[in-house]
C-alpha cells in the first residue's frame, strides 16, 4: 500500500476554551480528490489551514506529502499548492504577473517559471488573457487564475478552500471539469472544502462530513448514501397541516424516517419510493385530504448530512461579523 | 532574496498601476505649502486705526504725518479721524476699526518741555498677529519721533548690528521641510500601513504565508517596498516644493546627495515606526482611525510650525523622541541653511537608529502564521 498524500491523526485546534476541531483523523490517497463537506463554521477551513501550515495544531499530527506540518512546515509548503477562500490574486496586476510573482515566491528558476506559467495558463484556458489585468476578468476567470496560481510551482498536493463559492452554475461546472482534468494530467492529490453537496457528490472520490469540528461520516458518495436507511426520498406537500401526519407517515410500509420541513411539507425516507407514493395517495384519498405536490428522488448527500448531524446542510451557521472591504471601483463581481 | 524581491515587485507594480496613492501623498503637502505658506507668511496690511486728537498741536501733526507715511508706504494701516475717545474704544471692541490712537491734550507742550509725553494706543489683543503688527509699527513711529534731529557727535547709546546668515526666508520656504516630511508620512501611512492591513483583510497575506517565503523575507520585502514609495514621494515633493518656494538648492549635486540621504533615512524611520504600529493590527479601520491622531502627535510637536523652544517641557520631551523633529531639522539644514553634512549627521543617525530599532522590535512580533 502506497503512502497516503495526506494523513491526519487525531488533530485538535483550540482557541481558548473553544474547540474548533475535535480529534479528527482521515487520510487522502495519492491522486484522490477528497472533499471536506460541512456548513459554514463547521471547522473545514480550520482543518485546511492546519494542513497548509497556516495555523499551528493544538494536538495531533498531520503528515502532508510525507512531512510533518508542525516540524517540517517549509518542506510541506514547497510541495503543496493552496487556494484560500478569498481571491488573493492582485486585481491591479496582469494574469501573467500574478503567476510570475507567485512562482518567484516558490523560488522557481526563470526558465522553468516561463514554461510552468505557459503550461498552467493552457491548463486553465487563460492563455489569451495572460496580459489582462485580473480586475477586468469575470468571477469564474478570476477563480481560474487562482487555480493557475496554486499550480505554478508544480505541487503534488492541491488544497482548495471553497473554490466555487460565489460562482454561477456554469462557472462552477467549468471549475469541476478543470480540477478533474488537472488531477488526471498531473496526478494531483486534491483536498477540497465545500458546502455545496452537488459539488462534493460529482467531484470527490471520497467525502468527509464535518460538523461542529467533528468528523461525523467518511466514505465515497455512494457509500455515504447507502449508509442512510432508505433508498428513496419522497417529498410530499399536503394542503393543510394536521398534528397526526407525522405519526401516520411513520406507520407506512418501508418508511424509515420522516422529516417535517414546513407546514404540511414532509420528507419521507423509504426503502421503496414507488410503494410509499401509492400508499400516500391512498391515505390522502381515504382521509379526504388534498396533496399539493408529490415527488420521489434518490437519497442525496443532504439526507446523509441530516442523518448524521440531525440538521439540514443548507442551514448554515452565521459567521461572526468581520470587516469586509467594499468592492473596488470598476471591479467585476 | 528572490522571494523578498517578488514582494517588492508586486508592491511596486501595484504602486505604479494606481497613481492615486502617489497623487494623494503629494496633494495634501503641496496644498499645505501653497495655502499655509502664503496665508501665514504675508505682512499685515490695510488695518484701520482711529486717531483721536485732543491736542492739534505741531507734534500731533508730526505724528499724523508719520501715520500717513505708513499708510502710503508700508500700508500696515490707514487712519480714520475720531473726535470721541469713548466711541473709538467702542468701535475697536465691535471690530469696526482695529485700533485707536489717543493723542492727549497738551501732548505737543509736553514734547517740547520733555515732560513725559504719552500717546495712547487701544488695540484688539484677541488677534495677536494684527495687534502685534500694529504695536510694532507704532513702536517704530515713536522711536523715529524720539530720535533727535541732530545726532550727538559722540554716540553714547549701545547699537546692535544684526547679521543675517541666510537670504530672507519667508514662511513658504520655512514650511517646505515640514511638507516634505508630511508627504513621506502620508506615503508610509497609505502605501505602508493601510495597504498592508487591507491586503491582510483581503487574504493576500494568506496567499504569501502558504508559500515557502521566510518571515524575514516577508518583513523586509514589505518594508523595502513601502520605504521605496516613501522615498519617491519625498523626492517628488522636495523638487516640486523647492520650485514653488523658489529654492535653488536642488540644483547643487552635493546638496542633492544630502537630501537623498535624509529622504532615505526618513523613509526607513517612518516605515519602521508604522510597521511596528501595524504589525499586529487586523482591522482595516485602525490605520484610518490612527492617521489623524498620529499626524497630530508627530507633526505639530516637531517644530514644523512653531519653534520647539517655545514649547512647555512635556511637549518638548515629546519632540525629542519624535522622528519628525529630526527629519524637519535635517531638511531645514539643507534646504534653508545649506549646512552641509555636518549639520545633518545627528539627524541622519537618529532617524537611521530609530528606523532600524523599530523594525527590530516589530520583526519578532510579526506572525508567520494566521
Amino acid at each position: 500500500m502506497s503512502t497516503p498524500a495526506i494523513a491526519v491523526e487525531h488533530i485538535v485546534k483550540r482557541y481558548g476554551d473553544f474547540e474548533a476541531v475535535k480529534d479528527v483523523s482521515f487520510s487522502v490517497a495519492e491522486g484522490e480528490i477528497f472533499g471536506l463537506l460541512g456548513p459554514n463554521g463547521a471547522g473545514k477551513s480550520t482543518l485546511i489551514r492546519m494542513m497548509t501550515t497556516l495555523i499551528p495544531l493544538t494536538a495531533g499530527k498531520a503528515i502532508v506529502a510525507g512531512h510533518d506540518v508542525a516540524k517540517e512546515a517549509d518542506a510541506v509548503r514547497h510541495l503543496i499548492g493552496v487556494i484560500p477562500q478569498a481571491l488573493t490574486s492582485d486585481p491591479d496586476l496582469t494574469v501573467e504577473e500574478n503567476l510570475s510573482i507567485y512562482a518567484k515566491l516558490y523560488s522557481v528558476p526563470k526558465a522553468e517559471r516561463v514554461k510552468n506559467i505557459a503550461e498552467v495558463l493552457e491548463a486553465v484556458d487563460l492563455t489569451k488573457w495572460r496580459g489582462a489585468q485580473v480586475k477586468t476578468l469575470s468571477g469564474g476567470m478570476r477563480r481560474r487564475v487562482e487555480i493557475a496560481r496554486g499550480l505554478v510551482h508544480n505541487p503534488s498536493i492541491f488544497f482548495l478552500d471553497e473554490p466555487t463559492t460565489g460562482l454561477d452554475p456554469v462557472s462552477r461546472i467549468a471549475v469541476w471539469e478543470m480540477l478533474s482534468n488537472l488531477r488526471a494530467k498531473r496526478n494531483l492529490s486534491i483536498l477540497i472544502t465545500t458546502h455545496y453537496m452537488d459539488e462534493a457528490d460529482k467531484l470527490c472520490d471520497r467525502i468527509a462530513i464535518v460538523d461542529h469540528g467533528k468528523l461525523v461520516a467518511l466514505g465515497t458518495p455512494i457509500e455515504l448514501k447507502h449508509s442512510v436507511p432508505g433508498a428513496n426520498v419522497v417529498e410530499v406537500h399536503f394542503d393543510r397541516e394536521t398534528p397526526e401526519w407525522q405519526a401516520r407517515l411513520e406507520c407506512l410500509d418501508g418508511v424509515t424516517s420522516v422529516q417535517a420541513e414546513s407546514e404540511g411539507f414532509y420528507r419521507v425516507l423509504t426503502s421503496s419510493g414507488s410503494k410509499t407514493t401509492m400508499q400516500l395517495v391512498e391515505l390522502a384519498a381515504s382521509l379526504g385530504e388534498t396533496l399539493t405536490s408529490l415527488s420521489v428522488q434518490n437519497t442525496t448527500l443532504d439526507d446523509v448530512f441530516v442523518h448524521y448531524t440531525g440538521r439540514q446542510l443548507r442551514d448554515e451557521q452565521v459567521k461572526p461579523p468581520v470587516f469586509t472591504l467594499p468592492p473596488r471601483p470598476g471591479a467585476q463581481p | 532574496m528572490i522571494r523578498m524581491f517578488a514582494i517588492v515587485e508586486r508592491e511596486m507594480r501595484k504602486f505604479f498601476r494606481s497613481p492615486m496613492l502617489m497623487i494623494m501623498s503629494l496633494m495634501m503637502p503641496i496644498l499645505q505649502l501653497l495655502i499655509m505658506g502664503n496665508a501665514f507668511g504675508g505682512k499685515i496690511v490695510g488695518e484701520k486705526i482711529a486717531v483721536v486728537d485732543y491736542d492739534h498741536g505741531p507734534q500731533a501733526v508730526r505724528l499724523r504725518e508719520a501715520f500717513d507715511s505708513i499708510a502710503v508706504n508700508i500700508k500696515t494701516f490707514t487712519t480714520v479721524d475720531y473726535t470721541d475717545e469713548v466711541q473709538a474704544r467702542e468701535d475697536v471692541r465691535t471690530g469696526k476699526i482695529n485700533a485707536a490712537v489717543i493723542i492727549p491734550k497738551q501732548y505737543s507742550r509736553r514734547v517740547y518741555a520733555q515732560d513725559k509725553p504719552v500717546i495712547g494706543l487701544v488695540v484688539d489683543d484677541s488677534d495677536q498677529f494684527s495687534s502685534g503688527s500694529i504695536e510694532g509699527e507704532m513702536q517704530s513711529v515713536v522711536a523715529a519721533l524720539t530720535t533727535p534731529v541732530i545726532q550727538p557727535r559722540m554716540a553714547s547709546q549701545i547699537a546692535l548690528e544684526i547679521v543675517e546668515l541666510y537670504p530672507y526666508v519667508n514662511y513658504l520656504k520655512f514650511l517646505l521641510p515640514a511638507c516634505v516630511a508630511m508627504a513621506m508620512y502620508i506615503s508610509v501611512m497609505i502605501g505602508g500601513g493601510m495597504l498592508y492591513i487591507d491586503d491582510k483583510a483581503r487574504g493576500v497575506h494568506e496567499g504569501y504565508l502558504v508559500t515557502p517565503i521566510t518571515k524575514l523575507e516577508l518583513v523586509f520585502g514589505l518594508n523595502l517596498a513601502a520605504a521605496i514609495k516613501a522615498v519617491l514621494a519625498g523626492i517628488c515633493l522636495t523638487v516640486i516644493g523647492s520650485l514653488i518656494a523658489g529654492l535653488g538648492v536642488i540644483f547643487h549635486p552635493v546638496a542633492d546627495l544630502e537630501l537623498l540621504a535624509m529622504i532615505i533615512v526618513t523613509a526607513v524611520a517612518f516605515n519602521g515606526m508604522m510597521f511596528l504600529l501595524m504589525v499586529r493590527v487586523d482591522d482595516p479601520l485602525t490605520p484610518r482611525a490612527m492617521f489623524g491622531v498620529l499626524n497630530m502627535l508627530l507633526f505639530y510637536p516637531s517644530g514644523a510650525m512653531y519653534p520647539i523652544a517655545a514649547f512647555p517641557p512635556w511637549l518638548r520631551a515629546l519632540s525629542v523622541i519624535d522622528p519628525f523633529t529630526y527629519c524637519i531639522d535635517g531638511f531645514k539644514a539643507i534646504l534653508l541653511k545649506d549646512g552641509g553634512f555636518t549639520a545633518i549627521r545627528f539627524d541622519l543617525l537618529f532617524l537611521f537608529v530609530f528606523g532600524i530599532g523599530t523594525l527590530l522590535i516589530a520583526t519578532p512580533l510579526f506572525k508567520r502564521t494566521l
